[in-house]
């Protein structure tokens, strides 16, 4: 598999030089994403536990540690600093080198800093669960877990710059700049929250605002950047079509730098805030609209006429499925920043829908697809069962749109029914608690998924079912290799037998 | 031409503009707040927490109230919150100069909390709230905070500070009686009262 040119043009040196970059990425990118799919699991226990909780209450009701005020931050950080986050610095290092046209520096630096990195979210989470959060959303760990993140940051940081200047390939790719401002954006979003927050800097409700900043940039200059650069990357290169406008995808560039920053206090609408720092925030959502339709174009322009190879390749799939929730989400999360649609929603299970739309059905699902595309390349190994990658599929895309559909429609009547005052509140909860039990279902689904894309990456990685026939399509029908082997031995007895 | 400068100063600065724009001023913004008098002997409002109050913050963070209960009021007129009764008026910056960590919250599967103080001043409503929440609201979906509460086997006489559970929720020759967590987390919420009328937000 890896002796075949990638694309008609590649020559027989670009071939070789390509092989090794994906070489010098395999230890640290191999280590990133597989701990990045082992808190994918964890998290997705947190989930089912907090979910449970929501509906049944004294579901494990008598265990501290497990209470639903701590479990469900754990899921939160969890997602977001184990899978999220390392699967994001997994995916913008192999890009970076191979758009770079450079082998990935430091391999063993940035391996250890994959391991330092899990020790924080290891340290965070227990000490979340041990009472120690500081319930702050997305800050609950400790302050002295910020040195875990904060370095590997750093270091990321100066690897991708390292690539960048040293660069061989001719071009500037949209999708490098994408990369290069996301790891510039989280050790200064990280470190002045961090240090805004556990060292007083900001007093009263600044604090809440600090924690918005964070908390929504996290999302839109951290792995939102580094999502739609993969999806930048990966579906001109499985198409074998070129990005429709390199114009547009500059444009799309600037306006998420610009804009993307000044949303977060839309999570304040009708808090304690002075007007104008919630209307920025309602500005700057509105202004997402720019960057969203950009690349909706860019990307829909480039799959133009190719729709049929969804059929057969998992990476362009999943990828595409990712692409077009990165429209709905954004389209859906600047209407929600009105605070004509704040006032209904703002409080209620909407916003949850609409989370796990975003960062589920958009950002988990590229870098679903990203593995699937970068595994075999940086392993020198095929996925070994196409039924595999297809439970994933559809528990993904099935569970997330399950979840998402019928948590934003249980929220919005959540709403109404809490601004009318005639209405008991005990009633919005009897109200929204079977839609929390499809939660739990739809979450169910989604975690089979990720068990059925473990044992895929458990299995590419320790080279279990060795197999250098060709890529794993969603149409390849391969036995599995033992079975093969006998089959193959049968057929020749039986000719054997047949001759004599 | 070498644009690596330009790109990285660019998205550094467009970060920095944010920072300053949404933190640091408003934060600067806020410095001036000061606490207004709201009687003749010089009492004050509003007033730092103090002694089991604090402490009982402490709890509420490490319980992760947060998660289900805001502590904000919007504005009449925006959203139910003044007709549900969860406060008198709209909740202000000044409100929570004292508040750190500041608690807002963003979700709302239970009740506004800003206020729950002046609506439920009784330290028994909030022992038997914690222990059960079906004995107070039943079809509440919030867990029992049992392990903020003590089993004491007793004679015929209920030692000092058990609370007074309805018998159907109690079993034979016990009682229940808060820890020193519980009772610092329900001296906590008794402090939540922001009712007092502020130049800036009238009734």
């Amino acid at each position: 598999m890896m002796s075949l040119p990638e694309g008609p043009n590649e020559s027989k040196l670009q071939q070789i030089s390509r092989i090794r970059i994906d070489d010098s990425s395999r230890v640290p990118v191999s280590l990133w994403f597989a701990s990045s799919v082992f808190w994918l699991l964890m998290g997705s226990v947190a989930a089912l536990i907090s979910s449970v909780k929501m509906h049944n209450p004294d579901f494990l009701g008598n265990i501290e540690w497990l209470t639903f005020g701590r479990i469900r931050p754990v899921h939160l950080d969890i997602v977001f600093f184990g899978w999220s986050s390392m699967a994001a610095v997994g995916c913008l290092l192999w890009l970076q080198a191979r758009l770079c046209h450079v082998r990935l520096p430091w391999p063993l630096l940035l391996s250890g800093l994959a391991m330092v990195w899990n020790v924080g979210v290891c340290v965070g989470v227990m000490a979340v669960l041990a009472g120690h959060g500081s319930s702050i959303e997305y800050l609950e760990f400790p302050a002295y877990c910020a040195p875990f993140f904060a370095i590997p940051a750093l270091g990321v940081l100066a690897a991708n710059v390292k690539m960048y200047v040293t660069k061989e390939s001719q071009h500037t790719y949209v999708s490098q700049w994408y990369l290069l401002a996301a790891t510039v954006w989280l050790p200064i979003l990280y470190v002045t929250a961090m240090g805004c927050t556990y060292f007083g800097l900001v007093q009263g409700v600044s604090q809440a605002i600090t924690n918005w900043w964070f908390g929504h940039n996290a999302l839109g200059l951290w792995v939102t950047p580094i999502a739609v650069a993969t999806a930048y990357y990966l579906i001109p290169k499985v198409t074998g079509k070129p990005v429709h406008s390199y114009h547009l995808s500059l444009l799309g560039f600037w306006s998420l730098a610009i804009f993307y920053n000044w949303a977060g206090t839309h999570h304040l609408t009708g808090g304690p805030l002075p007007a104008w720092t919630i209307t920025v925030g309602v500005v700057g959502s509105m202004m997402m609209f720019i960057p969203v339709i950009t690349v909706a174009i860019n990307h829909h322009m480039t799959m133009r006429g190719v729709f049929h190879m969804l059929k057969t390749s998992p990476t362009l799939r999943f990828t595409v499925f990712g692409s077009v929730m990165y429209t709905v989400a954004s389209f859906q999360g600047s209407l929600e920043a009105l605070r004509s649609h704040q006032e209904i929603t703002h409080f209620t299970q909407y916003t949850i829908g609409h989370a796990h739309l975003g960062l589920y059905g958009f950002f988990s699902m590229i870098m679903f697809g990203a593995m699937y595309y970068i595994f075999p390349r940086i392993t020198n190994n095929e996925w070994s069962s196409a039924r595999l990658i297809k439970v994933h599929f559809w528990g993904s895309s099935i569970g997330v749109l399950a979840y998402g559909i019928g948590l934003c429609w249980a929220g919005w009547w959540q709403g109404v029914m809490m601004n009318d005052p005639a209405i008991p509140f005990l009633d919005t909860v009897a109200y929204i608690r079977p839609y929390l039990i499809m939660r739990s279902v739809s979450g169910t689904g989604m975690t089979i998924a990720h068990i059925a894309f473990a044992i895929s990456v458990w299995r590419i990685l320790s080279r279990h079912h060795f197999v250098m026939s060709g890529p794993t399509l969603f149409t390849t029908t391969r036995p599995a290799w033992r079975e093969f082997v006998n089959e193959q031995e049968k057929r020749e007895q039986a000719e054997l037998e047949a001759q004599s | 031409m070498n644009r690596t400068p330009f790109v990285i100063f660019g998205v550094f600065l467009t970060i920095a503009f944010s920072l300053s724009g949404l933190v640091l001023i408003p934060n600067w913004q806020f410095q001036e707040h000061q606490p207004v008098v709201t009687a003749p002997d010089g009492s004050q409002y509003p007033v730092p927490y103090f002694g089991m109050a604090l402490q009982g913050r402490d709890v509420y963070v490490d319980q992760g109230c947060l998660y289900c209960h805001t502590q904000q009021v919007r504005a009449k007129g925006y959203g139910g919150d003044i007709r549900r009764n969860w406060g008198n008026r709209r909740t202000v910056a000044r409100d929570y100069m004292y508040e750190y960590p500041i608690l807002l919250g963003t979700m709302r599967t239970g009740p506004d909390l800003a206020n729950i103080g002046a609506r439920q001043p009784s330290r028994d409503w909030h022992y038997l709230h914690l222990y059960n929440p079906q004995i107070t609201s039943a079809g509440s979906v919030m867990p029992r905070f049992q392990y903020l509460f003590r089993t004491i086997k007793a004679g015929e006489l209920a030692p000092s500070g058990a609370i007074a559970l309805p018998p159907a929720f109690l079993a034979e020759g016990t009682h229940i009686v808060p820890t020193a967590r519980g009772e610092q987390l329900v001296e906590y919420l008794r402090a939540q009262n922001r009712t007092f009328p502020l130049p800036e937000a009238k009734q």
